[in-house]
């Protein structure tokens, strides 16, 4: 029987964690994802699942022992946030690079300096070139729905998944979510069998050998295909998930796209506070559109481009920022994609926003939209980056 | 090794996995700039360069110090440093210009 449950984000990916019960977790504490673990490590404490869990000295450690435990054979999982995933930098190139299907949840929150703990997308925009799939959450009915999904995802696609909801706005929110029952969990996540486990000592393999100018890049080169083949598997596997669930998922959902002229594209929990905005301009006739992307690696360029081209002005909210980028990370993907993969180019607009947990509300949004409607009218950008609630 | 035909990227297995053992096939031993020479005669057979060696370079047959293995020694002298002969070691390290 499915269970509504009112419990926060970080407690819903807790309690996805517990159904899909992982061989291991590897685990440092650090706010706003400490709860994750913390939950799940009474879930190991009480013996409600089998996972062997290890509490290491940082985060550097998580994802080194992660990465030992999923090469070792057995599905791995670590959860973290900011400085956290700051500090396993290094070791996310090895995760990625050796093809271990780690599943990671990510509590997305600001960078320091200066010391913040709220969120924005700093660490995983970080991250975004590290080869592991990213997947971004509107609310925590989606992590603990993509959570399910990340592990077979990647233990397809012999890729590492993180999975992302905005710090505090949804890891410490109350929602209502509806869970499964732990066996329907598990048959959906099916038995793990690793390609080449380390523990086969009847089959000894090296891994993470040296590998100079001569093969490098054929290795790197075999990387990039393999994030190449992620988008239908995710797909596929979205598709398998609403028959079986009834849910839907893709790589971005759109609202009121069909007969839109403008559009913001936006990740993670602002998605929601927007479509209050579109609604309200809906109510008052204008042709306005919003496209949540969800799956930022790989990053869905054809796909979105073409969701995109028929629009007269597109708004990309950023919240975080490329410093001397071009623009934010979102938006220059955007930009590019829509360079190159479309002939008709619609007028583009950034929004730096919500940095540190700034808030961003409804009538913000709407002024984005106030703002593509002028350029639709004058056929003319002011300015390519704007910013949304910083003191002047 | 430049005669080689080097696969492309479709035929290399993934995540760089290897068989297990293959530091044993990548002679190493070129890097070295100075040699253990081993004096059998003033051997006494105390197995301590067997047990200090990093690199597992020194052979045994049935229990006993046979001689190095140079393909894989890189010269850095521990062998020499933990041998107890005296006054003249029975591993003694020369330079490699000097052995040629």
């Amino acid at each position: 029987m499915r269970k509504l449950l009112a419990i926060t984000g970080n407690e819903a990916i807790a309690y996805a964690m517990k159904q899909i019960n992982p061989d291991v977790v590897a685990a440092y504490p650090i706010t706003p994802a400490t709860e994750i673990v913390q939950i799940f490590s009474q879930y190991a404490a009480d013996g409600e699942v089998n996972t062997e869990f290890v509490a290491v000295e940082s985060e550097h450690s998580a994802m080194s022992a992660t990465i030992g435990a999923s090469a070792a054979g057995s599905r791995a999982m670590t959860a973290t946030s900011s400085q956290g995933l700051a500090l396993m930098w290094e070791m996310l190139y090895i995760a990625s690079a050796l093809r271990l299907p780690i599943v990671m949840p990510e509590v997305n929150r600001s960078l320091s300096a200066p010391i913040n703990i709220h969120a924005d997308h700093s660490d995983t925009m970080g991250a975004r070139d590290s080869g592991w799939i990213q997947i971004y959450c509107e609310n925590a009915q989606e992590a603990y729905d993509s959570l399910i999904q990340a592990v077979r995802i990647a233990e397809e696609c012999l890729l590492p998944i993180m999975v992302t909801i905005d710090g505090f706005i949804i890891s410490h929110a109350m929602e209502g979510v509806e869970t499964f029952e732990d066996k329907d969990v598990q048959n959906f996540i099916g038995k793990y069998k690793p390609a080449h486990p380390l523990l086969d000592i009847n089959h000894p393999i090296t891994i993470g050998a040296i590998d100079f100018n001569d093969y490098y890049f054929e290795h790197k080169r075999s990387q990039i295909e393999a994030m190449n083949k992620v988008e239908p598997v995710i797909l596929k596997i979205a598709q398998e998930f609403n028959k079986t669930f009834g849910r839907s998922y893709g790589l971005f959902e759109e609202y009121m796209m069909q007969d839109a002229e403008t559009a913001i594209v936006v990740i993670g929990s602002t998605a929601g506070t927007a479509k209050v905005a579109v609604n309200n301009l809906r109510k008052q006739g204008k042709k306005v559109g919003l496209l949540r992307l969800r799956v930022f690696r790989p990053f869905p360029a054809e796909k979105l481009s073409k969701a995109l081209s028929n629009l007269k002005a597109v708004a990309v909210l950023d919240r975080s920022t490329g410093l001397n980028a071009y623009a934010g990370p979102v938006c220059t993907e955007v930009a590019s994609s829509l360079y190159t993969n479309s002939e008709k180019k619609p007028k583009i607009l950034n929004y730096i926003y919500g940095l540190g947990g700034r808030d961003i509300f409804v009538e913000d949004i709407e002024n984005v939209y106030k703002d593509l409607e002028k350029v639709v009218k004058t056929g003319r950008t002011e300015n390519l980056i704007n910013y949304i609630g910083v003191r002047e | 090794m430049s005669e080689e035909k080097k696969k492309g990227w479709k035929e290399l297995p993934i995540g760089a996995t290897l068989e297990a053992g293959t530091a044993k096939e990548y002679k190493t031993g070129d890097w070295r700039n100075i040699r253990p020479v081993w004096n059998k005669e003033k051997c006494i057979q105390c197995l301590r360069c067997w047990i200090y060696c990093p690199d597992s370079s020194i052979i045994l047959k049935d229990g006993k110090v046979a001689g190095i293995d140079l393909d894989h020694c890189k010269g850095c002298g521990i062998c020499s440093e933990e041998c107890p002969v005296k006054p003249v070691k029975a591993i003694t390290m020369v330079s490699e210009k000097q052995s040629k």
